[in-house]
């Protein structure tokens, strides 16, 4: 046990971690140049292209020095808010850290608040500068930074490049001499933490977990202890670039475990597997069952494909428990579902995983967060969808979720963002200045603030140069009204949302002006109505189509006019017809895209 | 039976709201004539048959070509391919162009029709639209094809011009009916990117065409022209019934053509190709025995795509049985509702086994061909 290391990366999106844990694999002789893929730790095509990582994954590397040899586990860890909680149950792994800074860039909110993670955890912390083959790079600054931060010695920061390998070696030197070995009995009963799993189609889940205590051997009888479920352990072992099957592991080994699971929703990240003959006396602590925290609707764009959407949702939990739906219906859109999401990022993952694994193509309303009315009668109950709020008549109090949200950002933008915040609803509790140029700002915001276009705007008010990580606070009562959008005076359920009284002119008049950029005229007048109520607060107005005809059509045209009237067919192949006004899809987020 | 175009890319000066490919740098002129000489050879197999029954000089500004230019083509033209006697010849011609010497010329080469670049009878547009001659020269020119003994005549219009009431279009229609042309090709001021209007437009100097005020004179035009025996065949064109431009009649009912030139295109039955379209790096192309072509192979769904988009806006329309036969396709059985549809609202008729748009329809050709589209890759 004393010659295992298990560490994780902490990194913010963009700050060099895949490139750098590239590095990590290629220096112990984990992977050759051959195999090695960019970013290879991301093996799902949309994490390459998002660039970011979107599931954690663990690899075992082999490192000899002075005629030692080590095991390292490297538990790769997500870097959106999105997957937090994912993050904060890979740190539960670990005894120690990477703790990876763009030297060009410095720290930003979601490495702090992971790093707090990690500090809570006790796990030992390994400050690295990354990108220190740029001109750009600041180290003095961004070591300042650090050291204030974590209160380290300067000299501990490993100057590094992922481009260029600069500080492989010291990382990994570091890796063996601070990292603490893992402690645990391998003769307890087991008590083994998962925290992540997969979905193979040929082999189920695989769950992968670390060993606090105890020893699993192939075909034990296991128990999870928070599901209450039983399997028997097909088979056991250790993730290198493949899965490599052993007969035992135990305390300390980081490894993965096929038992026959067909659902993902079985595996819950943070449980913990213990052996049914001798099982450990707790759970391991810091269990939670993670829950939506934005709704929104999926619907087929043709009614006809229901069934199939079901199917292809079934199938997406499979690999992806976080994810949870229910039938719903709209009177605008027919059957759906209405899902929950942990995030915006999340929501946007799964409407185009539909798309490209499922070849589905959908319709996402409007997303919301998850609201609590209490009606008149003194019931209380969770709205997860606008048209579900009871009558105003019978409304006593609609409570929206609240955050706490932590912004990093240079002096000079603090105006702005404060003002951002304040305008979206948000009570600033807290600053602080981690230098003489970084101002940590604290503020309580409603979460459905939050959902829509917050993290794009703060992008860019502060020219990127601000970082935001949040966490939910509870409920507070709000004075929301539901905003009804009518299309030629019919009420579109899917495109209604509940917002603060405050705002809703001026967002009543915003969502009409965009819906009419969006919804392309047609053969008739559309009126495009914002309501409270039976009160009309603003309208728009689509001209209908006269003439839809070109004027040209020889030998040079014909092409080029049969291309673009296909798109055209796509184009109304992706549209929804709602009363006699065909939709386009991009029309039910008109709401996130106001300005 | 085919038909071959050749595109003559060069013009005395650039019209505002063009984006055909041309230059105002004529010095390639004669390099190029010889250079469409030997594409005419280089391509004497194209087309799946030797025998042509139309031609047509395009452009551009084909009326800048010298007797001898248009001749070297023509002459080639008859020794690579089986040009039939009465095959339709049609020269596009600038009124400023047009004199009794020349016109003679292009009669004793065969030119049997022209297609006279008028646009509109008011000076002030003219100028506007920065053409080179005026609505003087435009009648002048008219009648003097008509002295020479041309009668197969057609000349262009622009409708939808920024300013123009609708007095003056019925204004400018009258004058068309007072010449006695057998054919008129009108089209709608169209605001393309990369034309000085599409920039005047995108900066905010001009404003876009007023389509109620385009869609009044369409109408109009079409109204007027029909009590005046000049029937509408196709979206845009009208003409006496034994005037059809047999040429462009051909790319909408799928016959093959060959198009020689810079930026030409070209269909062999199959495929869709076209030339580069840049003066200089074609001559070169063709110098070096080369092809400046791009081609792009049809599916049999693109095909029939094509002919329903181009059908339709013909007085023809489209053919249940030519689907069935040509495409494998049961039109009728696959699209009954939408047929339906549209005939109850007016936009089309079932005559003879055929879908055929009305006036009302005409006006949505477009809309109603996509609906009518067989999509390769649904997606």
């Amino acid at each position: 046990m004393k010659h295992i290391r298990n560490f994780c990366i902490i990194a913010h999106i963009d700050h060099g971690k895949s490139t750098l844990a590239d590095r990590l694999l290629q220096h112990t002789g984990t992977i050759s140049e051959r195999q090695l893929q960019e970013q290879t730790l991301d093996d799902m095509d949309l994490e390459r292209e998002r660039g970011i990582t979107i599931k954690s994954h663990a690899i075992q590397m082999e490192y000899a020095i002075d005629g030692e040899k080590y095991v390292f586990n490297l538990i790769d860890t997500p870097g959106h808010v999105d997957f937090s909680y994912e993050v904060s149950r890979s740190i539960a792994a670990c005894e120690g850290a990477l703790l990876i800074v763009d030297a060009t860039q410095g720290i930003q909110a979601q490495t702090i608040s992971n790093l707090y993670l990690a500090l809570e955890h006790d796990l030992e912390i390994i400050p690295v500068l990354n990108k220190m083959d740029l001109d750009s790079a600041m180290p003095e600054e961004v070591t300042e930074q650090i050291v204030d931060l974590i209160g380290c010695d300067p000299d501990d920061v490993i100057p590094a490049s992922g481009k260029t390998g600069k500080g492989v070696d010291e990382i990994l030197k570091a890796v063996v001499e601070r990292v603490p070995a893992p402690k645990g009995d391998p003769e307890a009963p087991l008590q083994a933490m998962i925290f992540d799993s997969v979905f193979n189609s040929f082999r189920g889940i695989i769950a992968y977990f670390r060993i606090l205590n105890g020893t699993i051997r192939k075909n034990d009888l296991v128990k999870f202890v928070n599901t209450g479920r039983k399997y028997g352990a097909d088979e056991i072992g250790v993730l290198k670039l493949d899965m490599e099957p052993r007969k035992e592991l135990s305390a300390g080994d980081v490894g993965y475990i096929i038992s026959g699971i067909k659902q993902a929703k079985e595996v819950k990240v943070g449980d913990t597997i213990t052996l049914v003959d001798r099982p450990c006396g707790q759970a391991i602590k810091g269990f939670e069952d993670v829950k939506p925290m934005v709704f929104a609707g999926i619907y087929p764009v043709d009614t006809e494909d229901y069934e199939e959407l079901r199917a292809s949702l079934e199938k997406l939990q499979l690999n992806d428990a976080s994810l949870v739906y229910e039938p719903e219906s709209s009177a605008a859109l027919g059957f759906g579902f209405r899902c929950g999401f942990l995030g915006m990022l999340h929501m946007e993952i799964i409407q185009e995983r539909l798309e490209r694994e499922f070849n589905m193509t959908v319709i996402t309303t409007v997303p919301n967060v998850g609201y609590r009315a209490t009606t008149t009668n003194d019931e209380t109950f969770e709205v997860n969808n606008p048209s579900e709020l009871p009558d105003p008549n019978h409304l006593a109090m609609v409570e929206e979720p609240y955050i706490k949200a932590q912004i990093i950002t240079k002096s000079s933008f603090v105006g702005q963002v404060m003002s951002l915040c304040i305008d979206k609803r948000g009570n600033l509790t807290n600053q602080v200045y981690l230098t003489s140029d970084r101002v940590e700002l604290s503020f309580d915001m409603p979460l459905g603030e939050i959902v829509f276009d917050f993290y794009d705007k703060l992008k860019t008010i502060s020219k990127g140069y601000a970082s935001f990580d949040y966490h939910p606070i509870g409920y507070k009562e709000s004075k929301l009204v539901k905003l009804d959008i009518l299309l030629n005076g019919d009420q579109v359920d899917a495109l209604s949302a509940l917002i603060h009284r405050d705002n809703a002119y001026d967002l009543g008049k915003r969502i009409c002006a965009k819906l009419r950029e969006l919804i392309p005229r047609q053969q008739f007048e559309i009126a495009i109505q914002a309501a409270i109520g039976t009160k009309v607060i603003a309208r728009e107005t689509v001209r209908a189509v006269r003439k839809d005809v070109t004027a040209k059509c020889y030998g040079g045209d014909i092409t080029r006019k049969r291309k673009l009237l296909e798109k055209q067919k796509k184009g109304k192949k992706r549209m929804r017809q709602v009363g006699n006004v065909e939709i386009p899809q991009k029309a039910f987020m008109a709401v996130l895209q106001l300005d | 039976m085919a038909g071959i175009y050749i595109h003559v890319p060069f013009c005395r000066q650039a019209c505002h709201y063009c984006d055909f490919h041309f230059s105002t740098n004529t010095k390639l002129k004669a390099q190029l004539v010889d250079a469409i000489v030997k594409e005419i050879a280089q391509r004497r197999n194209y087309l799946p048959t030797k025998s042509i029954s139309t031609i047509y000089f395009g452009g551009g500004t084909p009326s800048l070509l010298s007797k001898d230019e248009i001749s070297k083509i023509l002459d080639a033209l008859r020794s690579h391919f089986d040009v039939d006697d009465d095959a339709e010849i049609t020269l596009e011609a600038n009124p400023d162009d047009i004199t009794a010497d020349v016109l003679r010329e292009w009669k004793s080469l065969g030119i049997n029709r022209l297609s006279i670049g008028i646009q509109s009878f008011l000076d002030e547009q003219l100028k506007w639209m920065n053409r080179a001659h005026n609505a003087e020269e435009a009648l002048s020119s008219v009648k003097s094809a008509q002295e020479a003994g041309i009668s197969n005549i057609t000349i262009d219009l622009i409708y939808g011009l920024p300013g123009l009431s609708i007095d003056e279009w019925e204004n400018e229609l009258a004058r068309v009916l007072e010449m006695n042309v057998p054919h008129v090709s009108a089209y709608c001021l169209t605001v393309e990117s990369g034309t000085a209007l599409g920039h005047w437009v995108a900066k905010g100097k001009e404003k876009p065409i007023d389509e109620d005020a385009a869609n009044a004179q369409f109408l109009n035009m079409v109204d007027v022209f029909s009590q005046n025996g000049l029937e509408q065949y196709e979206v845009s064109n009208f003409g006496r019934t034994e005037f059809y431009s047999q040429h462009n009649t051909s790319y909408w009912k799928g016959v093959p053509y060959l198009g020689l030139g810079p930026s030409a295109h070209s269909f062999d039955g199959k495929n869709r190709g076209w030339n580069l379209a840049n003066n200089p790096a074609y001559i070169k192309a063709i110098e070096a025995g080369e092809t400046p072509f791009t081609t792009e192979t049809l599916s049999t769904t693109d095909r029939l795509n094509e002919y329903i988009m181009t059908g339709l806006r013909t007085k023809w329309g489209i053919d249940f049985q030519v689907m069935r036969e040509r495409f494998d396709f049961d039109f009728e059985d696959q699209y009954r509702d939408v047929i339906d549809r549209i005939i109850e609202k007016g936009w089309a008729s079932l005559t003879d086994g055929n879908l055929v748009l009305t006036r009302k329809g005409l006006f949505r050709a477009d809309g109603i061909a996509s609906d009518f589209f067989i999509l390769n890759h649904e997606d």
